[in-house]
């Protein structure tokens, strides 16, 4: 057997040796930088994620806004007016409602944020030199967005016509154009900004809640505890995440009560269900930190997948930047993030009195995504310390 | 496997005895197996002892049983169960206490007791909390914290954690180490009573003097099972004869330099003021030492081979096929 202490002892170096030894640690923490996976992945994936977002996705003069437009005349001078609207970039057309109803239903629901309206008889009165006026509605709860489509609608009236018609009285504009900003007809970016407020905070406390709540176990060695006990992982999960729902309502019901008081933010429809819509918000968010979470090797991995999913729900949710303005890709994107649906029900419960049948999609689509978190989770999450 | 694995043990008991019945057990991590072809029976009502060195696959073999781990090879059954299909069955009626203090830290003795009877649905958990509280000498701590505890009383929470929902199979994993030796005679007082009432224990240690307390042992090492029975039967099996030497501690420790390694030597264990040498042939061991027994200022005596001594050998026979 080999003896444990050297009968020669090594020679030590003289001196304090400041360098020395922070030359020692520096070694120690690249060593473990380098075992460390995410973090090394954050080191390139934050700034590459960064750059593409803000240099691709990102947009605050958006184009291509979408566009319902109601023809109560079936005519050419119409279809040229609609061309028009299309050749400024800024507007395009989705939708063709019959029906006034319809056409508020598409803008209540935030499927498009402009409505064009053109009356019956419009060409009519425009031969007759009559100077007609077709009516434009902005969803201007996002004041930005709509901003400069609504400078461009000028050009719209001078083009339009320009071309193809014989019309009296050229020189003078043919037909007028009426604007209508409606939820925020002030253009206050405080109210878009309150509620997006509620979603943003929310998703950033939430996915902490519970992002650390199962590697935390097994840092402290309290799982092989658990996972001996006769105890499923559904019930470990739906049992840490229930807490932090009735948390979370707390914080929302905050936030939505200051946005009240002091940024005088209305609430126009159901407070009841936007209740709702909210606590599924938030179980949908602690869903995917508990996910994280069963994915994580450590806490520190935990925290850093929690903020490389906060940035981009940041970004490409339409809270910071005009959804609609973003490119088809960053669209998908963000309609992956429950961020992006929580501010639509959000901003159109509270400023456009929107009901639950105009936001079903939303309801639905983070409903889908909690359901793929948890399932997720829970074939994620290991029974056996295999 | 050594001759000594062919040793006798205690007639094979009625199957509806058997607590524990695996066969041919293998766990494997990143290809290297750290348990292998283990088969072990306990019977209930047994103390049964669990030892090897570090790195034996204790930890492996215990975690199998309550279904923590599964086996890559072998089959067998707990209480009954099957520890591949059923552990969700096994889970409810085994008490497992950990290496490593496993109990929430930040909640009180009162909070991890509670927990623990609701989650075995025990109809009054908090009742169930009081009782254990009470039979644990715990009271008056109820309200402090698990993770203040000095570690005697971390232990005794721990052991009272794992036997609340009154499991019929205790799997204790090194639940004495770092225990004053107070605390660890009141804990296999404590164990004792419990097999008394018919409770299986099966209970690793590094102690010596704790697996002379059990019923039955085995000794595990690099993941084989090399023998196991009464701790009688163990020694006996061991075919080891050993002397003890007893003089000053200078001379000593020149002797045992020159002892060792000798041919008919194969192990020199300093005790204090004496030296446990061994040898697993008889006539070698005494034609080895017949030289330095003549001398005065050595007391030779010949003895029986402590289990350390058995266990240290084996161990070292299980390194040479190892290798």
């Amino acid at each position: 057997m080999s003896h444990i202490i050297p009968s020669e002892a090594p020679r030590r170096r003289q001196g304090n040796g400041f360098w020395r030894k922070t030359w020692a640690v520096l070694i120690k923490e690249f060593i473990q930088l380098q075992r460390d996976r995410v973090s090394f992945g954050m080191i390139v994936m934050i700034p590459l994620m960064q750059l593409l977002l803000f240099g691709y996705a990102i947009n605050t003069t958006p184009r291509n806004l979408p566009t319902a437009v109601l023809l109560q005349e079936r005519s050419d001078v119409g279809r040229s007016i609609l061309a028009a609207f299309a050749n400024t970039g800024y507007f395009r057309v989705t939708d063709l409602p019959a029906t006034e109803a319809e056409l508020d239903r598409l803008l209540a629901s935030g499927k498009v944020l402009f409505g064009v309206e053109i009356p019956a008889n419009f060409e009519r009165a425009l031969r007759r030199g009559e100077t007609p006026s077709m009516l434009v509605i902005a969803d201007a709860t996002d004041p930005v967005a709509a901003g400069s489509a609504l400078g461009a609608l000028n050009r719209v009236v001078q083009t339009a016509l320009a071309h193809d018609y014989a019309i009296p009285g050229a020189g003078t504009p043919a037909f007028e154009i009426r604007t209508h900003a409606r939820y925020n007809p002030a253009g206050k970016t405080e109210l878009n900004i309150v509620p997006g407020l509620v979603g943003t905070i929310l998703t950033m406390t939430m996915l902490i809640f519970t992002a650390l709540s199962v590697t935390r176990e097994i840092e402290r060695g309290t799982m092989e505890n658990l996972l001996a006990m006769p105890i499923t992982p559904i019930e470990i999960m739906l049992g840490k995440i229930f807490p932090y729902v009735v948390v979370g309502f707390v914080q929302a019901a905050m936030i939505i009560g200051v946005g009240i008081l002091l940024f005088n933010v209305p609430v126009l429809g159901s407070l009841f269900v936007l209740a709702g819509l909210s606590t599924l918000f938030i179980a949908t968010n602690l869903s995917i930190g508990y996910t994280f979470s069963t994915v994580a090797q450590n806490q520190l991995q935990a925290m850093q997948m929690s903020i490389m999913f906060f940035l981009p729900n940041i970004l490409l949710s339409g809270f910071m930047f005009p959804f609609a303005g973003m490119p088809v890709w960053a669209q998908w994107v963000g309609e992956m993030l429950p961020l992006t649906h929580y501010l639509r029900i959000v901003r159109s419960i509270m400023l456009k009195g929107a009901t639950l049948s105009d936001l079903h999609y939303d309801a639905a689509a983070m409903a889908g995504l909690m359901l793929v978190a948890m399932t997720i989770a829970v074939t994620r999450f290991r029974r056996t310390l295999d | 496997m050594s001759e000594v694995s062919a040793a006798p043990t205690i007639a094979r008991p009625n199957v509806g005895d058997v607590v524990i019945d695996v066969q041919h057990l293998t766990k494997k991590f990143d290809g290297r197996a750290v348990v292998r072809d283990l088969s072990m029976q306990v019977k209930r009502g047994t103390i049964y002892g669990f030892l090897g060195p570090n790195g034996s696959g204790k930890t492996t073999t215990i975690r199998m049983l309550c279904g923590l781990l599964t086996p890559d090879e072998g089959t067998g059954t707990c209480l009954g169960y099957d520890i591949r299909t059923q552990t969700d069955k096994i889970k409810t009626q085994v008490g497992y206490m950990t290496q490593r203090f496993s109990l929430y830290q930040d909640l009180s003795v009162r909070e991890n007791l509670e927990f623990i009877g609701r989650v075995y649905g025990l109809e009054n958990p908090k009742a169930a909390a009081r009782a254990a509280i009470k039979r644990l000498g715990l009271s008056g701590r109820e309200e402090q914290l698990a993770g203040e505890l000095s570690g005697g009383w971390k232990q005794r929470l721990a052991l009272g954690a794992c036997t609340l929902p009154s499991p019929q199979l205790l799997l204790l994993d090194e639940p004495t180490a770092g225990v004053d030796p107070k605390a660890r005679r009141e804990f296999w007082n404590e164990i004792h009573a419990l097999a008394a009432d018919g409770l299986t224990v099966l209970v690793s240690t590094h102690y010596m003097d704790e697996a002379e307390r059990c019923h039955e042992i085995a000794y595990i090492a690099y993941g084989e099972l090399l023998v196991h029975g009464t701790v009688e039967h163990v020694i006996a099996a061991s075919h080891l004869t050993t002397y003890v030497v007893s003089a000053n501690s200078g001379v000593l420790n020149a002797l045992s330099q020159d002892l060792t390694g000798k041919p008919g030597i194969d192990m020199v264990a300093p005790f204090g003021t004496s030296l446990h040498v061994s040898g697993r042939d008889g006539p070698a061991l005494e034609a080895a030492i017949a030289l330095y027994r003549r001398r005065a200022d050595l007391d030779w005596k010949k003895s029986e081979p402590s289990l350390e001594d058995v266990f240290i050998d084996l161990m070292s026979k299980a390194q040479d096929n190892f290798k």
